[in-house]
């Protein structure tokens, strides 16, 4: 193994690991909207982990770019439709989780 | 060595008994809502299937319609249906449970129980390590103008099907529209965060559709999967509360939902007035010709995507 695929490994695994909390967060978070927070926090950043993994193995600097651009819409995406759903969430008058 | 087959032959058992256990909890789940996300899950993992069988077209196709498109229809459908499923529930509680219903599940059983095991036979009676038509589909590959062999086989050696498909998909439209559509929610405004979602992206999934269109010719892509990328934007549109001119909801839109069956058509006489088979392109002439009938079908699909999602059927001028 070279030294870049120590670090692409590494990114990987970390990125996995955020995955793997977002997940847990999903599941076990009492409301909609904490779930929200642990799904688009943690894929968000995830994801760029696994793509930075992916983008230190790539062949070309235009995949490089393809996968940023990837990042980039889910970005968007994740964050305009966690947005989406709390207003519809608050609009049906779901109660936020109180200790 | 061992160990990669080890661990792809879990991940791809994992996929198959996942693939299984959303399908029943989609088709089990009394909740419909429920059974709407577990159906747009078992699309994406299907999708995932797709690309563990080489087959990113498919996939592709999946994510885009299986999972993206009809997940929209199917929650549309379920917001129109939301009051008729009060109305069901509650006469569900008062009234008991109908005998005759629970009676002719057996029927439907044994129909299904006699596809499962025809299925299961002319799967084993393939026999094990068939190259199919691949070979005669690369060999022929030069004559069918593009290099892609999925494109060619969809779009030349099989253009037929195709054309049936995309027919398929327009009388699905005609179907809506002729049982009146539904009666257009009012639905709330969309605010900031969807409208701009909506402006950034329409551009962006354009431009995709146009990629997908053209790199078909030699790449995993084409009309299906860019028709779609266009027919999710304008579902995102009117999601946002965009909508067509009302000029354009006339003949402008009729004709560029028959424009990808009507051009295909059109084609199909033609190579049969010109003495040759249906459908069959002269070879120096097939590029062109598939790359505008693919671009009229992708127009046609992501239309008639998108007016399905409407639901409504536009509004005639008063004739005069």
């Amino acid at each position: 193994m070279t030294p870049s695929d120590y670090v692409a490994s590494s990114l990987l695994i970390f990125g996995t690991l955020f995955f793997f909390a977002g997940t847990v967060g999903l599941l076990r978070f009492p409301d909609v909207y904490t779930r929200l927070h642990a799904l688009t926090k943690s894929d968000n950043v995830g994801l760029g982990l696994v793509i930075a993994g992916l983008a230190v193995q790539a062949e070309s600097w235009f995949v490089v770019g393809k996968l940023l651009l990837i990042w980039l819409l889910v970005l968007l995406a994740g964050a305009s439709v966690a947005h989406l759903i709390a207003k519809g969430a608050m609009r049906r008058g779901v109660q936020m989780w109180k200790r | 060595m061992e160990a990669l087959t080890l661990l792809q032959w879990t991940f791809d058992s994992l996929i198959g008994l996942g693939l299984m256990w959303l399908a029943w909890r989609a088709l089990a789940s009394p909740q419909l809502f429920r059974a709407v996300v577990l159906f747009v899950a078992f699309g994406l993992l299907m999708a995932l299937a797709w690309v563990r069988l080489d087959a990113p077209d498919i996939a592709l196709a999946e994510v885009a319609i299986g999972a993206g498109l009809t997940g929209a229809l199917l929650l549309a459908a379920l917001a129109r249906l939301t009051t008729a499923e009060k109305a069901h529930n509650e006469a569900d509680q008062s009234g008991k449970r109908n005998h005759a219903v629970r009676t002719s599940r057996w029927f439907p059983a044994a129909l299904l129980l006699m596809v499962a095991a025809g299925l299961a036979y002319s799967v084993l009676s393939i026999p094990p390590s068939s190259a199919g038509l691949s070979v005669e589909v690369a060999a022929n590959l030069d004559i069918s103008g593009v290099s892609n062999p999925v494109t060619a086989v969809l779009l030349n050696f099989r253009g037929y099907d195709t054309l049936l498909e995309i027919l398929v998909l327009l009388l699905a439209l005609l179907g809506v529209w002729s049982l009146g559509g539904s009666p257009s929610q009012r639905a709330a405004p969309a605010g900031p965060v969807l409208d701009t979602l909506a402006r950034v992206l329409t551009p962006v999934l354009i431009l995709l559709a146009a990629y997908f269109l053209w790199v078909g010719a030699h790449a995993p892509g084409g009309a299906f999967q860019a028709g779609a990328v266009l027919g999710a934007a304008g579902v995102l549109l009117l999601l946002a509360g965009w909508r067509p001119h009302p000029g354009f909801m006339q003949l402008p839109l009729r004709l560029v939902l028959v424009a990808g069956p009507g051009l295909f058509l059109v084609t199909a006489l033609f190579t049969v007035v010109m003495g040759r088979h249906l459908l069959e392109y002269p070879p120096e002439r097939a590029r062109i010709l598939i790359v505008i009938l693919e671009t009229a079908e992708a127009l046609s699909i992501g239309t008639t995507l998108a007016a399905l999602f409407r639901g409504e059927r536009p509004q005639e001028k008063e004739r005069q």
